[in-house]
């Protein structure tokens, strides 16, 4: 919040900058935009979904709200997570219901010029093509920009 | 002093109305929903004016100039009905029964402070 | 401001409509008395009145039309026949629509329009038909609104002589705000002629002595000085003299005399007065304030309006049934926060319990009091989202009339149990499958009137819409006395369509709720009525989403009954909390007949996989929720040693097998709409003590998958909740 106040006082190519969470899952780098986060909390045990397709982890108490938790691994189509204490939930907002997803950790804050995103070159899976709006560059390493609506759009008809 | 106007009129939006305009023009303003409300709430209230409609249950407005022309205390406070018939019966109607004056549904608010002023002398 | 004025106005009318719907319903059964006929027409006009007030012209001449018609009924000139009330009620019907139109935009059906207008035209009679109702005129022939509009830059002075007769103080018109509102026109110079007045001795003081002569100079135009005497015409001698427009004031004052008639308006220049008083108004009589001081106007134009908006709110709720209109959502606010106070009770009632302390009665017992007052407030706060389902029937009336009129059928809704309060939610998300059932009703149940006039039955087909509370729960039943279901054909249907083995043997009522299956419907050719793509699996997916059941029963010949089990309440229930492969759920309460622990020797196998549990020599299927909530795959997994006694809605017993059972304790409901889509054998879910999330279970449901009790499609059941 601080850095965005600041950079509002500086020149108005600063004031473009925006700001992402990046976070781990399943050893790959993710990042979402700070504005979309609600909170992170510690991952804790869940309610199991009857029924329920792999890839959602069942749901939690937030606040007195029923909230379901994916996990994010297993919709990328990558291994499922064995969530552990180490582990975050990452409770975003979808239609201003909140939904919890599970990350291994969470990496830090980084700072974004959009013009530095890059378009997802294409690749042979649609999960990634789905699930990914664009990739950066960020110390070296390659960190994938989540298409959150895609990620968090229940796809009723698995349950 | 605020000019006091008790409006009588079983439709909630007549009376939101009268309530909007008048509040908005300085009066103040007390309501009743049925004749029967009204007459009863009449000595309470102590109006400077009384709007009422014609049409209610328990007690129309011809009721209610009658009751409140009956008594000699209240024999001079002027009353105006609200009416949506255009028909001149209805309002001489009214006037025979002891009504000041009349406001034509739908009214707007020049009409009706302009109605006001006539009988009470208060102008917004 | 506007805005929400107009927003009270269609909820009026809402109410004005179901009071003219309920009017004319009571007409259409018999009952004439005026006092029912009168608020009918008080609806219609109230209708109109606010209409006319938000410029809906065509609700408003629509209104006028209803209401000219029905004037005529209730001054006795018109007899109410049956066909004027068939018209009447479809009047009322398009008033609906007019109104919902006019609310939220979208299309009347012009031609259904006319030809309604036309049809009430017939009733009106000569004399008033060629009345054109002009929504926004103020009526009369003085023309108020012109005050507002500078027609005449120019001034002029006008002389006004005023002479009140007696009657005009009668009606409690003053002579001063009169002078007073002319004053405000422009320079006004006020003569008192007090000639006639008699020694004190011989006054009257009934009679009117006075007059005055005015002279003012004003910029308005004629119309508004002479509108400041609209409501003394007749009640006074009056002449307005303009600048040689003598002939025009003639002209204007015949037309204002016409509205009373004989009036005694001087339209001729008074004689002069034998003396002129040349002095400033005095005040007759006991009016003792000079007129234009500064508290005779109370607040000057534009200056802030201060509301007494206590006075007036107070004022609202002096009727004799006082109500208080309160925002749905602060109403919801507080159910929540209920809500969570007793989830909070229930945490720390397990956190003391989990205090390792001697003595802890003292404590128990204040919190069983606590426990107490939550549910004492719970139980006010839902009540105030209850709601008698009488609108909704109401509704559901038109609904059938239409439908009847679509199908040229003639069926009569007979309502029962109007009074039966349901939650408001409940009530606005039953209107769609209550709907659905009633046009289903008329369009497939009832036959057409020849074919009942074969059968020995009234030519008019009576459907029965009843609510009544049942234990717990509400109960909503339709009931038709048409053909009732051709179970063959369904059966064929269901068969060609896939829906069933061919070889199926089928119990009659397993036949009648294959009605119920997704992908059925038995009209052969779309009908326009009851086949818009919808079919009675949807009507039954409402009711499941409101943690009903729906049932259906069918005499051949006699005709159907749908039957409709509702939650009384949507927010809390007893449940009893088990465990089951590790998670902790809950068991409504209502649904449990017995619960008990079993051992091997009350375990009988039936076949490969069938268990039964025998209970006091009788024997129940068991089945092992775990499995069949897929939590357990294992078939080696035994069995669990706890079963939970239930019965379905047709009486038939099954076991559930759970792990444990641990208490009984009143849950909230949190719905899982929005979390996650349907859950076989999940209702919804509740947030227990430790502010975990437990599943609430739906024991139908549960039996209907698993595989060792499934295969009955029979098995509705009310739905537990609680009471």
């Amino acid at each position: 919040m601080q850095a965005e106040v600041k950079s509002n006082d500086q020149e108005v190519k600063h004031a473009q900058f925006s700001e992402f969470v990046s976070f781990t899952v399943a050893g790959q780098a993710f990042c979402l935009k700070i504005t979309q986060i609600r909170e992170i909390r510690r991952w804790s045990p869940v309610t199991i979904l009857p029924h329920a397709p792999s890839d959602v982890l069942g749901v939690m108490n937030l606040r007195g709200a029923v909230i379901p938790i994916y996990d994010l691994s297993a919709r990328f189509g990558l291994e499922t997570t064995e969530a552990s204490e180490r582990n975050v939930v990452i409770v975003v907002s979808s239609d201003g219901k909140p939904v919890g997803l599970l990350a291994e950790s969470v990496s830090e804050i980084i700072s974004i010029d959009p013009e530095e995103i890059q378009e997802t070159p294409p690749v042979d899976s649609r999960n990634t093509m789905e699930y990914i709006q664009g990739i950066i560059s960020h110390d070296e390493t390659m960190v994938r920009i989540i298409n959150l609506d895609a990620v968090i759009s229940v796809p009723e008809q698995v349950l | 002093m605020k000019t006091k106007v008790l409006a009588i009129d079983d439709s909630r939006t007549i009376r939101n109305l009268l309530a909007a305009t008048l509040e908005e023009a300085g009066f103040e303003y007390v309501s009743a929903v049925d004749g029967r409300e009204g007459v009863d709430m009449y000595e309470d209230v102590a109006p400077d004016v009384v709007i009422t409609d014609i049409n209610m249950p328990n007690l129309d407005g011809f009721g209610v100039i009658e009751e409140l022309r009956g008594t000699d205390i209240n024999s001079k406070v002027p009353i105006l009905v609200l009416t949506t018939e255009s028909a001149p019966e209805m309002k001489a109607r009214a006037r025979n029964a002891g009504a000041t004056g009349w406001i034509t549904k739908p009214f707007d608010d020049a009409s009706l402070i302009f109605a006001l002023k006539r009988v009470t002398g208060a102008a917004a | 401001m506007a805005g929400s004025i107009q927003d009270t106005f269609f909820e009026e009318c809402e109410e004005l409509l179901e009071a003219t719907d309920e009017g004319l319903s009571a007409i259409e059964g018999g009952n004439h008395d005026p006092e029912v006929v009168n608020a009918v027409f008080r609806a219609v006009h109230s209708i109109k009145g606010g209409a006319g007030a938000f410029g809906l012209n065509e609700l408003v001449a629509f209104a006028h039309r209803f209401e000219t018609v029905f004037d005529e009924v209730r001054a006795n000139r018109m007899e109410l026949d049956e066909p004027l009330i068939q018209l009447l009620l479809r009047s009322c019907d398009h008033l609906y629509n007019l109104v919902a139109v006019a609310r939220d935009g979208g299309e009347t059906d012009q031609a259904h329009h006319d030809m309604l207008i036309e049809a009430l035209d017939k009733y009106i009679p000569e004399e008033e038909e060629d009345l054109t109702f002009e929504p926004m005129g103020l009526g009369g022939p003085i023309d108020i609104a012109a005050i507002d509009i500078p027609q005449a830059p120019t001034e002029e002075t006008y002389q006004i002589h005023f002479r009140p007769l007696k009657d005009m103080y009668s009606t409690g018109n003053e002579p001063f705000f009169l002078f007073q509102a002319l004053q405000e026109m422009g320079p006004l110079e006020i003569v008192l002629d007090d000639s006639e007045l008699p020694g004190f001795d011989s006054l009257d003081p009934e009679e009117s002595y006075l007059s005055w002569n005015l002279t003012l100079t004003t910029s308005e135009p004629r119309s508004t000085v002479e509108a400041v005497f609209e409501f003394v015409e007749g009640l006074c001698e009056l002449s307005i003299e303009g600048a040689g427009d003598a002939d025009a004031d003639a002209a204007a004052l015949a037309a204002l005399d016409a509205v009373f008639g004989s009036a005694p308006v001087d339209l001729t220049p008074v004689a002069e007065p034998t003396t002129m008083v040349e002095e400033t108004t005095t005040p007759p009589f006991e009016q003792p304030a000079p007129v234009p001081t500064p508290e005779a106007q109370p607040e000057a134009s534009g200056a802030k309006p201060s509301a007494p908006k206590a006075e007036s709110t107070k004022s609202e709720q002096r009727g004799p049934n006082p109500t208080l209109r309160v925002d749905l959502e602060r109403v919801d606010r507080l159910i929540n926060a209920v809500g969570e106070l007793i989830i909070n009770h229930s945490m720390l009632a397990q956190q003391i319990a989990n205090l390792d302390v001697a003595d802890v009665r003292d404590v128990e017992t204040e919190l069983e009091g606590f426990k107490n007052l939550a549910r004492d407030i719970q139980e006010g706060v839902m009540s105030i989202r209850a709601q008698p389902v009488k609108p909704l029937f109401q509704r559901m009336a038109r609904i059938v009339r239409e439908a009847s009129s679509a199908t040229s059928k003639t069926c009569k809704l007979v309502t029962e149990g109007e009074n039966t309060e349901v939650d408001k939610t409940v009530i606005e998300r039953l209107a769609d499958p209550l709907t659905h059932i009633l046009r289903n009703a008329v369009d497939h149940g009832i036959e057409s009137p020849e074919n009942r006039e074969s059968a020995n039955k009234n030519r008019i087909g009576e459907i029965r819409l009843s609510a009544s509370h049942r234990s717990g729960s509400v109960c909503i039943e339709v009931k038709d006395d048409g053909a009732g279901v051709n179970r063959p054909r369904v059966k064929q249907i269901a068969i060609d369509k896939g829906l069933i083995p061919e070889n199926a043997e089928l119990t009659d009522s397993e036949i009648d709720n294959l009605l119920f299956l997704p992908g059925f419907s038995t009209a052969k050719e779309v009908s326009n009525l009851s086949g818009r793509g919808v079919g009675m699996d949807v009507v039954k997916n409402a009711v499941t989403g409101l943690g009903g059941r729906i049932n259906i029963s069918s005499t051949p010949g006699k005709g159907s009954t749908f039957t409709i089990i509702l939650p009384l309440t949507l927010a809390v229930m007893d449940g009893m909390v088990v465990s089951v492969a590790d998670q902790t759920m809950v068991v409504p309460i209502t649904s449990i007949v017995e619960t008990m622990r079993g051992n091997d020797d009350m375990i009988n196998n039936l076949g490969a996989d069938g268990t039964l549990l025998s209970i006091r020599g009788s024997f129940v299927p068991i089945c092992d929720v775990a499995g069949a909530l897929g939590l357990r795959k294992e078939d080696n997994d035994r069995p669990p040693g706890v079963y939970l006694l239930v019965e379905t809605e047709t009486g038939q017993r099954s076991a559930l097998a759970v792990d444990d059972i641990h208490d009984q304790r009143q849950v909230v409901i949190k719905s899982l709409d929005g979390v996650c889509g349907e859950i076989a054998g999940v209702a919804a879910a509740t947030i227990l003590g430790d502010g975990k999330i437990a599943m609430i279970l739906d024991p139908e449901s549960i039996l209907a998958t698993s595989p060792t009790t499934a295969g009955a499609f029979d098995t509705e059941r009310r739905m537990s909740n609680a009471s």
